[in-house]
């Protein structure tokens, strides 16, 4: 009969997590730690203006300083034809400046020295003459006849229009537009702001000068696909390149794309002959490095005399900066926004979208966004707080009202979508009980009669996560499947290789359940390993809350064609044929005599040393998941906030958390990945922001500008849940990362307008810090 | 210039530049990189290790202002293979994500038990409010915090109480 003992870590346990004991001894492995014989350290020097040519580069007095062993500029890397390289959107973006600089900030030259102090001095002391030109700061500004041209290299570009892109269908929403009640208008601009992980981005580039192989230590995501760049921009042969992406102190899709200084680093590593390390620091981080947002949107939601939604028109300008480099799916030119009309059945809707350069760091898609899916997200639950209050109706009661219901799945949008499950109404329920809503709403009344500035927001978001099927989503063409490749050693113990690359989320401890879970192992007795290209089956990476919606479920799926494997050989220890074997977790036994077993670990050990006839030796194997479709996680959050009226600072009193990603498989990690987005989104809705003065300065370039939550302003969240499991995914599950961020910023934001809705205050854009709102206030006649 | 001082107990020294910050000498002359790098400006703790039992940034501190001093890093924080309450704390409660920013954390949060043992958790917060997480949101090291509290609380009533035996004896 079933074993008595307890299996550690099937699916639903919290157990604690394997990569722990490293972390809490301080013997993690991060990029910076790494330190090779002969390595030399990189400096990289940046154009301190948004927009000027280059009328020259001197370097002789920083390639004559000690220790100094070279000083690359966009010259040289010309010479190799690496001044440009391709960016993950199909643009180009200058990897060293030669003709002019399009954003503060951009790499111009790179000094390799002994240390990193002799880099520094050494970068310090070249002298670049620049012709400061006019800098774009918007797309507004970029489509003002007579713009300066940032991209006049690009052959064929005559403005700073990138692309025009649009979704859904205009004939049948304009249609519907014409015969609405009433139409809700909401401009708001997302800003831009920054994924900031603790630990910046870096390299080690080690070119050895005897094979040519280019070992690279990189802090990506997406190791694999980086590989695959880097042989496209380089020419190296693809089987000449290692990265190997080690522990990473956070990513949040700051760490997908392909900066200049990787590849400035292995170029001079190549040319040196010696390994060379280069670090960012903070400000070169937040100036340069993939940013997240900046979108200019315009949504019109039009509704019946009923309450009843009928169509919903969005336009946007993307501010995409001085290169198009979003790391995104190619035919996807807004990313993922066209979920915009989110939780509600909305019979037809049409966006449009342009994409602007500016004198701006590049970037846009990052920071747990699952491609702009929270952008779309904020938009659609921004307006339909703005209409619930323009309409005189309650915010929960509207979204009930128009919510997909559960029997409509799997339902199709209006832009195309094809939702694989859902039960909307019941998320909303448990928050609302959660959060006593209809008492709460009777004292916001009372507080509000005696003077108080107080409000509830809620935002019931729907994600849409996974990035496969393949068929559809690619990055320059590469199919966004993901990997997992299991060998079950002679022990019984296993390794479990993925082309995925945790930052953060526990994947070592997640992986090893699934197989615990399918195959009856003990989560303790699989390591999981990830993130060297020569021994990972290739994969996309980590991003877009992606690794357990396709790896997770290679992880399954090569479980279970290992369980096949492991049925013949139980077959032929116990001497009976494969159809009378029963499968319980661990453990293959002959149908009606229980006692007939073989256990997965003696299974395990025949496939090295007792196997049947013709059948080859190892239980090992890999799996290529391309997912049927896209999951589509959802929930329900709320937010109490007091308003100063004095001060305008806005105090998040509670906030609760319903979130239903399908089936959870380590409840506490998930819990914890939630935990973490809902910070992210208080601090992008209340305190981060990456802006720029006329002139193109950066604003917000350090943690003393661009403001972080600490323990202190942080709410204490409430959590809750429900389970829909996804119809397609081998477990059940969904997929989490950026649930929090994609949803809580409108609930915030949704809190702070519903408190100032007395006042006629309709929209204060993010970040809402107390200067806006104390403005706000004074501007409807507040005083106090 | 020679520099000398105590890391976890142990006599270390150097001779280096008077401008080597504290965080480098500690990373790079000693190895010893637990210690990691976050914003360079004194913002985000990741570089906290302390001076004489008091959490201190690494990053803005030169290694020579230390001369003679006392420094506990994270890998000082174990005896053995033994966690301390507050690594144990952090481990149980799911107090770390990516990791980066945990040993700043727990050595603060280590201070913070050394001068209070029994802190509300307004003064865990305040406490860790010079140190960024960006993946956890705080509540789970508040937590992790609260657990190496009782942890040792019980430690201490078990000692006390073998005291007293003892003394009854």
């Amino acid at each position: 009969m079933a074993t008595a003992t307890h299996l550690h870590g099937r699916i639903g346990e919290s157990i604690k997590r394997k990569e722990d004991a490293r972390f809490l001894r301080g013997k993690g492995n991060y990029l910076d730690d790494f330190v090779l014989p002969n390595m030399l350290h990189m400096a990289i020097f940046r154009s301190p203006h948004a927009h000027a040519r280059i009328k020259s580069i001197d370097t002789s007095a920083a390639g004559a300083m000690p220790g100094v062993i070279a000083v690359v500029t966009g010259e040289l890397m010309a010479q190799h034809k690496l001044a440009w390289m391709p960016t993950l959107s199909g643009d180009t973006q200058a990897v060293l400046a030669t003709d002019k600089v399009r954003f503060q900030g951009q790499e111009v030259a790179a000094v390799i020295a002994e240390t990193k102090y002799l880099a520094e001095d050494a970068r310090d002391a070249i002298i670049v003459d620049y012709e400061v030109l006019p800098a774009v700061t918007s797309p507004d500004g970029a489509k003002t006849a007579g713009a300066p041209l940032i991209r006049d290299e690009k052959e064929g570009q005559k403005d700073n229009h990138i692309y025009h892109w649009e979704s859904g269908n205009q004939a049948t929403t304009q249609a519907a537009f014409a015969k609405a009640h009433k139409v809700v208008r909401l401009h708001t601009f997302y800003p831009r702001c920054h994924p900031a992980p603790l630990e910046t981005c870096g390299c080690i580039a080690d070119v050895n000068g005897a094979t040519g192989k280019a070992t690279i230590y990189m802090t990506s995501q997406a190791p694999h696909a980086i590989r695959t760049v880097f042989a496209l921009v380089t020419g190296l042969p693809e089987q000449q390149i290692r990265i190997i992406s080690p522990d990473i102190g956070g990513g949040f899709g700051n760490k997908v794309p392909v900066y200049p200084g990787y590849v400035v680093a292995t170029a001079a590593s190549l040319l040196i002959g010696r390994p060379v390390k280069w670090v960012e620091d903070r400000t070169e981080n937040l100036i340069s490095t993939g940013f997240a947002r900046d979108y200019h949107m315009t949504g019109d939601l039009a509704v019946d005399e009923k309450g009843k939604m009928l169509a919903l028109r969005v336009h946007l300008d993307s501010d995409n900066g001085a290169f198009f480099a979003d790391a995104q799916p190619s035919k996807f030119k807004a990313g993922l926004f066209h979920i915009v009309t989110g939780s509600y059945d909305i019979p037809t809707a049409h966006v449009t979208a342009d994409g602007y350069y500016t004198n701006k760091a590049p970037g846009g898609v990052a920071y747990r966004c699952s491609f702009r899916v929270t952008e779309a997200s904020y938009l659609i639950e921004r307006l339909v707080t703005n209409a619930a209050i323009e309409l005189g109706l309650d915010q929960a009661e509207f979204r009930k009202q128009n919510f997909i219901k559960p029997e409509q799945f799997p339902y199709t949008s209006a832009t195309g979508w094809v939702y694989d499950s859902g039960d909307y109404p019941k998320a909303m329920d448990v928050a609302l009980e959660k959060l006593g809503y209809a008492e709460l709403r009777k004292d916001v009344e009372r507080r509000r009669k005696q003077g108080e500035v107080t409000g509830i927001g809620i935002a019931s978001f729907t994600e849409v996560v996974g990035a496969g099927h393949g068929a559809e989503f690619d990055i320059l063409g590469l199919r966004m499947f993901d990997s997992a490749e299991l060998r079950i050693h002679p022990t019984g113990k296993g390794l479990l290789r993925m082309g995925v690359k945790s930052q953060g989320q526990g994947h070592e401890t997640t992986f090893a359940q699934i197989v615990t879970e399918e195959l009856g192992i003990p989560a303790n007795d699989i390591a999981v390993e990830e993130g060297d290209t020569d021994t990972a089956p290739y994969g996309l990476g980590t991003y877009a809350s992606r690794s357990t919606p396709v790896a997770g479920a290679a992880t399954a799926m090569v479980s279970r064609k290992l369980r096949e494997k492991a049925r013949k050989i139980a077959a032929h220890l116990l001497e009976a044929a494969e159809e009378d074997l029963e499968w319980e977790v661990g453990r293959f036994y002959v149908k009606g005599s229980p006692d007939r077993a073989k256990t997965i670990q003696e299974i395990a050990f025949a496939a090295y040393t007792n196997l049947p006839e013709g059948l080859e030796a190892g239980l090992e194997g890999v799996h290529y998941y391309d997912p049927p479709n896209m999951t589509y996680p959802f929930g329900t959050y709320a937010v109490v906030v007091d308003i100063d009226k004095g001060t305008g600072q806005v105090k998040v009193r509670r906030m609760v958390a319903v979130d239903d990603c399908g089936v959870r498989i380590n409840p506490m990690i998930v819990e914890g990945q939630i935990h973490g987005g809902l910070t992210e989104g208080f601090g992008i809705a209340f305190m981060e922001l990456i802006t720029f003065d006329s002139d193109g300065n950066c604003i917000g370039s350090n943690f003393m500008d661009y403001l972080l939550p600490t323990a202190w302003e942080t709410p204490r969240f409430e959590m809750g849940e429900t389970v829909t499991p996804s119809p397609h995914h081998p477990l059940g599950a969904k997929g989490v990362g950026e649930s929090a961020t994609v949803g809580s910023p409108a609930a915030y934001v949704n809190a702070v307008i519903d408190a100032l809705s007395p006042y006629g205050i309709t929209n204060i854009d993010m970040p809402v810090g107390p200067d806006k709102v104390w403005a706000a206030l004074r501007k409807a006649g507040v005083t106090e | 210039m020679k520099v000398s001082m105590k890391v976890n107990g142990v006599e270390r020294g150097g001779d280096i530049e008077p401008r080597v910050l504290l965080v480098d000498f500690l990373r790079t002359n000693l190895a010893q990189t637990g210690t990691h790098i976050g914003c360079d400006t004194t913002s985000c703790g990741a570089c906290t290790v302390l001076l004489d039992g008091e959490p201190v940034k690494s990053c803005t501190l030169l290694a020579v202002q230390v001369d003679g001093r006392n420094i506990t890093t994270v890998e000082g924080l174990a005896s053995g293979s033994t966690l301390s309450p507050m690594q144990a704390g952090f481990h149980e409660e799911h107090g770390l994500q990516c990791g980066f920013c945990t040993p700043g954390m727990m050595l603060v949060g280590t201070a913070l038990l050394e001068r209070n043992p029994d802190p509300t958790e307004d003064e865990i917060r305040w406490a860790i409010s010079g140190n960024i997480c960006r993946c956890t949101g705080y509540m789970n090291i508040v937590k992790a915090i609260q657990h190496a509290a009782k942890a040792q609380a019980a430690a201490q009533a078990k000692i006390s109480e073998t005291v007293a035996v003892a003394g009854g004896e």
